[in-house]
């Protein structure tokens, strides 16, 4: 019934303004409901630990951790690729562990690794694709066309997929992942180890496909600023355990809004009471003559607490907004230091290095 | 927390060239028509087949190679170690004893076909070269196997619908025509070198590669089974270097099984290439074999059954972990 509502809707949203992240279809359905999943490979530590969440239709889900914590581990677990230990999924109405083979005609994948066949080319990958769905080649041969079409592969279609770069291989996952038209699309890493553009590019289809093909998916990432901008709702998942779920604003909000430091001349008396009393102005802590004044809605409080100060007679020498980034929600929940310990070098330090990537704004 | 959500929602997002991609879009079809699909248990299992084949057709040096190797094989084992000329000629001579040569000759004509079935050890080994160039055949599936789980490919057949016994059986079926097309080369190259040709039909040709289809598919089976957990190619390179000498040479395939230690001879009789190659005996030699046709197949067809459907049903259960 969710189709019939989908293809009510027009074709893609035009332009990249419309960017709304209204819900798409008003009565929004679970796509996936997942209770208590649990994986152990050795039986003994749990690779993914009791993990509940849900997803709605249509929206954009974002698992974002750690190396390690248990992305794909639960990514493989619902694409039936593994068995869970422990726990149910419902997938598209249909259950896990009972019901699989509804659960893979519902669902795409394009894993964290490339899995294309090196030897054979790109149109060749996506049609064996097919035939594991069973699709007939009368149908499959001019969907892959279009598939390939929109991940700007058509030229290189008779290519050897050996030939192509890290970028077109990513495409190749992605075109592959759609043949069977799925409702819910599973990105594990989608923009692992690309460049600049070609990420943004990723971006663009990933927005494309909810928007104009009211595809619901469920992304991994280790990068914040893509499950920033990317994602309806975040879940925060670290040693396969949830730390947080819920919409990139509602966490940045979530460990106490933005920061406001203002600084006032030399020696005067303590104004804290005064700028407590700003309305959104959640803490005030002073040091001599500096302030950092924890509030919601930083802009907006800004000039508030500039016109306190001034009231009290306080002379702001220097002022400065910082809005609260996931950066902060994922150390304060993760805890990164804690982690460093364990993690081994060869993985954790470039690792570290992507996690203070930032993308300008 | 929620409720704070109010104006001034400060994030904008630039997509560089979000405009100019979407509007390529619009010309795409909705996403939510559905097609009748193959849902049969054993869709995709041709797709999967072709798709190793065409790592081997596809390849020209990969196929020179499985080509050149038989005829290596052949003419150092069939041409140069040539059991017949010790018997026969001037080679052959008892001090004190004076033997005319050509009753030496029949003598060596007698020895060789009580031993080997047949008067030319050529002819002898050459058949029992088609069932070790397709028994090397089957024993390449199993490293196929670990190479789709190490590259992911794997992965992917397993979140598709495809059924998880389709998985094995491409294996099996790429090493049959695989197995069987080295072996048709090998016939064709052996009767060129001179392979007997006196009992040579049609349908013992047929016979012959319908016994080496059970074996190639039961061995196949067999090292497909090995490799499921397996992600190690070298422990499947060490598992093949460790059975296939010894399930060559336990068996008929170069050696007859009469002239073995009494221990080994149990051995050979349970051997499924003993089965093969009597039956392509039988067939393309007129040989006297180690039993009956009829009881070959029936052996061989057990075999390959038995290990086929077990191979489905480890690959059913123990492919995904
Ligand atoms: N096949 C496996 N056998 C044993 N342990 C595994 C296996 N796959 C994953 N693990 C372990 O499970 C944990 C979670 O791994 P997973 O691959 O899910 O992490 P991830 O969040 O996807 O990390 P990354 O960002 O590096 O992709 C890790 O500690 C890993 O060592
Ligand atoms: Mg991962």
């Amino acid at each position: 019934m969710v189709e019939s509502v989908v293809s009510q809707q027009s074709a893609p949203t035009q332009s990249g303004s419309a960017l709304s992240r209204a819900p798409a279809a008003a009565p929004r359905e679970e796509v996936l409901r997942i209770e208590r999943l649990t994986k152990s490979f050795d039986g003994k530590t749990n690779a993914v630990d009791g993990v509940t969440f849900t997803v709605m239709q249509g929206e954009i889900f974002g698992f974002l951790g750690p190396n390690g914590a248990g992305k794909s581990t639960t990514i493989n677990m619902l694409t039936t690729i593994l068995r869970p230990t422990s726990g149910d999924a419902v997938v598209c109405g249909h259950d896990l562990t009972k019901e699989q083979n509804a659960v893979r005609r519902s669902i795409g994948v394009v894993p964290q690794e490339s899995t294309a066949d090196e030897d054979l080319t790109g149109i060749e990958n996506v049609l064996l694709c097919a035939d594991f769905y069973g699709i007939p080649r009368k149908v499959s041969k001019p969907r892959a066309n279009e598939l390939l079409e929109l991940v700007e592969l058509t030229k290189y279609a008779g290519n050897k997929v050996g030939t192509y770069s890290g970028g077109m291989k990513r495409r190749l996952e992605l075109a592959s992942g759609l043949i069977n038209r799925p409702r819910l699309l599973f990105l594990d890493e989608p923009t692992l180890g690309l460049d600049v553009q070609t990420r943004a590019a990723v971006w663009d289809y990933i927005r494309m496909l909810k928007e104009g093909f009211h595809m619901t998916l469920f992304m991994t990432t280790h990068y914040l600023d893509e499950a920033d901008n990317l994602c309806d709702r975040i879940a925060l998942i670290d040693h396969g355990k949830i730390l947080t779920v819920g919409s990139p604003r509602e966490l940045k909000e979530s460990i106490g809004g933005d920061i406001i430091e203002v600084q006032v001349q030399d020696r005067m008396a303590d104004i804290s009471p005064a700028i407590r009393g700003v309305a959104n102005v959640v803490e005030v802590r002073r040091t001599d003559s500096d302030y950092r004044i924890k509030t919601l809605l930083g802009e907006e409080t800004a000039p508030a607490v500039m016109e306190a100060f001034r009231l009290a007679g306080a002379k702001v020498t220097k002022i400065s907004i910082a809005k609260p980034s996931l950066d902060q929600v994922y150390l304060e929940y993760t805890g990164r230091s804690i982690r460093e310990e364990h993690a081994d070098s060869s993985t954790q330090a470039p690792h570290r290095g992507m996690m203070g990537m930032r993308r300008g704004r | 927390m929620t409720n704070q959500k109010t104006a001034a929602e400060s994030q904008t997002i630039s997509t560089p060239s979000d405009a100019t991609r979407s509007a390529g879009h619009n010309s795409l079809p909705s996403f939510d028509q559905e097609t009748s699909v193959n849902e049969s248990p054993l869709h995709g299992l041709w797709a999967l087949t072709n798709r190793d084949l065409k790592k081997w057709y596809k390849a020209p040096l990969i196929l020179l190679l499985t080509l050149i190797q038989p005829v290596i094989w052949l003419g150092l084992f069939g041409k140069a170690m040539n059991f017949g000329a010790i018997f026969t000629g001037s080679s052959f001579n008892i001090p004190g004893l004076n033997i005319p040569a050509q009753e030496l000759n029949a003598l060596a004509g007698q020895i060789m076909q009580n031993t080997f079935g047949t008067t030319d050890y050529f002819s002898f080994l050459a058949v029992g070269m088609l069932s070790f160039i397709s028994l090397f055949m089957a024993m390449n599936s199993g490293s196929s196997v670990v190479w789709d789980r190490r590259l992911g490919f794997l992965n992917k057949e397993l979140s598709t619908p495809l059924s998880r016994g389709a998985i094995p059986l491409g294996k099996v079926f790429a090493s049959i025509v695989r197995g069987l097309s080295q072996a048709a080369i090998v016939l064709v190259i052996a009767i060129l070198l001179g392979l007997s040709v006196s009992h040579l039909t049609v349908l013992g040709v047929l016979g012959t590669f319908s016994a080496l289809f059970l074996m190639v598919m039961g061995f196949s089976s067999l090292f497909v089974m090995l490799a499921v957990r397996s992600s190690n190619q070298d422990t499947q390179l060490m598992i093949v270097n460790l059975l296939n000498l010894p399930l060559l040479f336990a068996s008929n395939a170069m050696f007859p099984a009469k002239l073995m230690p009494g221990w080994l001879q149990p051995v050979v009789k349970v051997n499924p290439i003993s089965y093969a190659t009597d039956i392509s005996r039988q067939l393309l030699l007129g040989s006297t074999g180690m039993a009956s046709l009829q009881f070959d197949f029936l052996y061989l067809g057990s075999f390959a059954l038995i290990l086929t459907v077990l191979g489905m049903i480890v690959s059913w259960r123990f492919l995904s972990k």
